[in-house]
């Protein structure tokens, strides 16, 4: 898990430009599966065929990124977030991209340091001049933090967690997967960061009985922390509710009681902001139950994001539980249409 | 010309009605079939039965306002439809209604204004539009509630090879969209004059749907801010600089196949260009990108100062130069020149 979590923590792969860490998970999942394909948007799709009731779990691979918007004439890049990104973290960070290219955050001169917004922020990569800079650099590329992933202990810190977390979690949950009746549908979705696109076209396409999102989620075990009942070590969560979502409760019992009856500590999550892929599955088509298994993190979207493998491994060892018992859907969901 | 008839159109959203009438009368004998839909989006088709199938869209719509209530004195009360500074409000003229009832948005003299009352904008709840009348029967036998209030403005040339009117945006669009229905291309050209976009990209969600298209063109007008107070990396584009690609906005990522067809393209064709460089927002592709399992969109734009007023900029060397690029764009479709549904 360890070695599987460091890949593909380190791999690039920022919203809308996921076909690195698509291509990298694809080897990881090809053999395990019965077929996988992508679609327009990059999301990954990885089916395990079976007779059974159809389930969706994704779990997105973008990660929060810096595109360019435009290159000066000494060379500096100017840029625009990908997802939510805080100009504070930023300062001195080393970010790639795409083609390898690295650079460093630079700042323009400022009086006040709580004024520091995006805009004064520039990205340098070495390059003396315009056209310098465009031998490695278009406009439209986008750059993502550059860290290696590192192992303190149990636990792991490094970019990009949030949430290839979530997808080391599938991965796994997949290759150890023995033949179930359901059939399983793991979509490594693309653009969760920018609103949540990749999981609604994918579940369009699909039109699952139900279905289950993988993320991490924030915790409030940490120096005066905001209040949360999350702890990183305590378990993989069950999603309550974000702002995107309210978990099917029926989905949220039943996730309860496979982790009751096998012995793996959970935590339930009620997540005050932010959203998962769960909120954009639930409302499609006709409305589909949607609930969520999240990985407690913390610093969540900057370049020292923390996970406890201990986490991992329970969530693994949750969606195999949830995933390889077939899913009397009429039984869980009395109110389920044919 | 037809840019400036769609221009001097009154089309708020939700109230397409004349724009819509005068696109079909120009454009009918030009295809295969016109159709609209609930909403009022007005579909062109051409090449029936060609592959790929290709939407094009141009919202017709343009911001305004709709009158709310009376007051005693004839005053009429209004909201936004749409975005508008409300800095650029008072003291335009517009025109009320089906039948174009004139009015002036009012809003109290300086003279009679508080020091503070003068170094703020006049925000919409202290606007109201005056119709010339004094009293609230003579108003109502006017103007009803839910009457749309739209700018008016004769178009007029300007300087170089620039026209100043009002709703260019996104009207200019559809003047590029209205061009290319009357070429043939090898493709089965979907042309779709989308409603409402400006409250919220709704047409054009209902005609993806509608049409299921292989791969989506948007053809907007887009901010060019290249003026007093903004520093070279803010301009978002600028005038005269050619139609600008847009790389995300807050509802939609090009794909990099769509960024590199679209460059390619305009390079090949020697068609100057530029990247919008403002990544909030959003057009039309936000919406049809994420219909039925995702289409392919590209979203390119016709640069235009004083956006949402009644004295917009364009350039018209910027107009046709997009209109040489979304044809380029085309032909390439046509010719394979997108990976339309991948494998990994």
């Amino acid at each position: 898990m360890k070695e599987l979590l460091k890949k593909l923590s380190e791999t690039y792969g920022p919203s809308g430009r996921e076909e690195q860490i698509s291509r990298v998970i694809r080897e990881e999942i090809k053999d395990y599966v019965d077929e996988t394909y992508t679609d327009n948007m990059g999301n990954l799709y990885a089916v395990k065929k079976g007779s059974g009731a159809k389930i969706m779990v994704a779990a997105h691979m973008d990660e929060i990124g810096m595109i360019v918007t435009h290159i000066d004439d000494k060379g500096f890049l100017r840029f625009s977030n990908v997802g939510g990104l805080s100009p504070h973290v930023l300062l001195g960070q080393r970010v790639i991209f795409a083609n390898g290219s690295q650079g460093t955050v630079g700042m323009e001169k400022l009086e006040e340091i709580n004024k520091l917004k995006l805009e004064k922020l520039y990205i340098d990569i070495g390059a003396t001049t315009k056209d310098d800079a465009r031998k490695h650099i278009k406009v439209g590329d986008i750059a993502t933090y550059h860290r290696e992933a590192t192992i303190v202990g149990n636990r792991v810190i490094g970019k990009a967690m949030d949430n290839r977390a979530g997808c080391a979690v599938l991965v796994k949950a997949i290759q150890e997967l023995a033949q179930t009746e359901n059939e399983v549908y793991a979509v490594f979705t693309s653009q969760e960061e920018v609103g949540l696109r990749g999981s609604r076209i994918s579940t369009y396409r699909i039109n699952p009985d139900l279905g289950l999102a993988v993320d991490i989620t924030m915790v409030g075990d940490t120096p005066e922390a905001p209040t949360m009942d999350v702890s990183l070590g305590k378990g993989p969560t069950v999603k309550i509710k974000d702002a995107s979502v309210i978990c099917h409760p029926r989905l949220k019992e039943k996730l309860s009681e496979i982790a009751e009856k096998n012995e793996i500590p959970y935590q339930y999550e009620v997540l005050t902001a932010g959203g998962t892929d769960a909120g954009a599955i639930h409302l499609t088509k006709e409305g589909i139950p949607a609930g969520v298994i999240s990985i407690p993190c913390r610093y969540v979207h900057t370049p020292g994001e923390m996970v406890d493998l201990d986490d991992l491994a329970h969530a693994v060892k949750l969606l195999k539980a949830f995933l390889s018992a077939p899913l009397e859907m009429r039984e869980i969901f009395p109110c389920h249409l044919e | 010309m037809l840019l400036k008839r769609l221009s001097e159109a009154s089309g708020a959203s939700g109230d397409e009605g004349e724009v819509r009438s005068l696109l079909k009368e120009e454009l009918s004998l030009h295809v295969e079939e016109v159709t609209t839909d609930a909403l009022g989006n007005l579909y062109l088709k051409k090449g029936f039965g060609r592959k790929p199938r290709v939407m094009v869209a141009a919202h017709m719509d343009e911001v305004g306002l709709m009158v709310v209530g009376y007051e005693k004195s004839g005053l009429l009360r209004v909201v936004k439809v749409g975005s508008i500074d409300d800095r650029v409000l008072a003291s335009k003229v517009v025109s009320i209604g089906k039948d174009r009832i004139a009015g002036v948005i009012g809003a109290k003299a300086v003279h009679l204004q508080k020091p503070d009352e003068r170094t703020k904008a006049i925000d919409i709840n202290n606007l109201y539009i005056d119709l010339g009348v004094r009293s609230q029967e003579e108003a109502e036998k006017l103007v009803k509630i839910g009457d749309y209030a739209t700018f008016t403005a004769k178009v007029r040339e300007a300087g170089d090879n620039c026209l100043i009117g009002k709703a260019f945006d996104n009207r200019a669009g559809c003047a590029v969209l209205a061009e290319l229905l009357k070429e043939d291309f090898d493709l089965e050209l979907n042309a779709v004059f989308t409603v409402q976009e400006e409250v919220g990209l709704r047409g054009a969600g209902v005609a993806a749907y509608s049409i299921h298209p292989d791969v989506a063109l948007v053809i907007e007008t887009t901010a060019a801010a290249d003026v007093v107070g903004s520093k070279e990396a803010a301009y978002v584009t600028k005038l005269g600089d050619g139609p600008a690609l847009t790389l995300m906005d807050s509802t939609y990522m090009a794909p990099q196949q769509i960024l590199d067809l679209v460059a390619e393209t305009a390079e090949k064709l020697a068609i100057p260009y530029q990247f919008r460089r403002l990544t909030t927002a959003g057009t039309d592709a936000g919406i049809i990108s994420q219909t039925h399992a995702g289409i392919l969109s590209a979203v390119i734009s016709i640069p235009c100062r004083y956006i949402h007023s009644p004295a917009s900029i364009i350039n018209l060397d910027d107009w046709q130069n997009t209109l040489r690029l979304a044809r380029g764009i085309l032909n390439a479709i046509a010719e394979g020149g997108l990976r339309l549904e991948g494998t990994a």
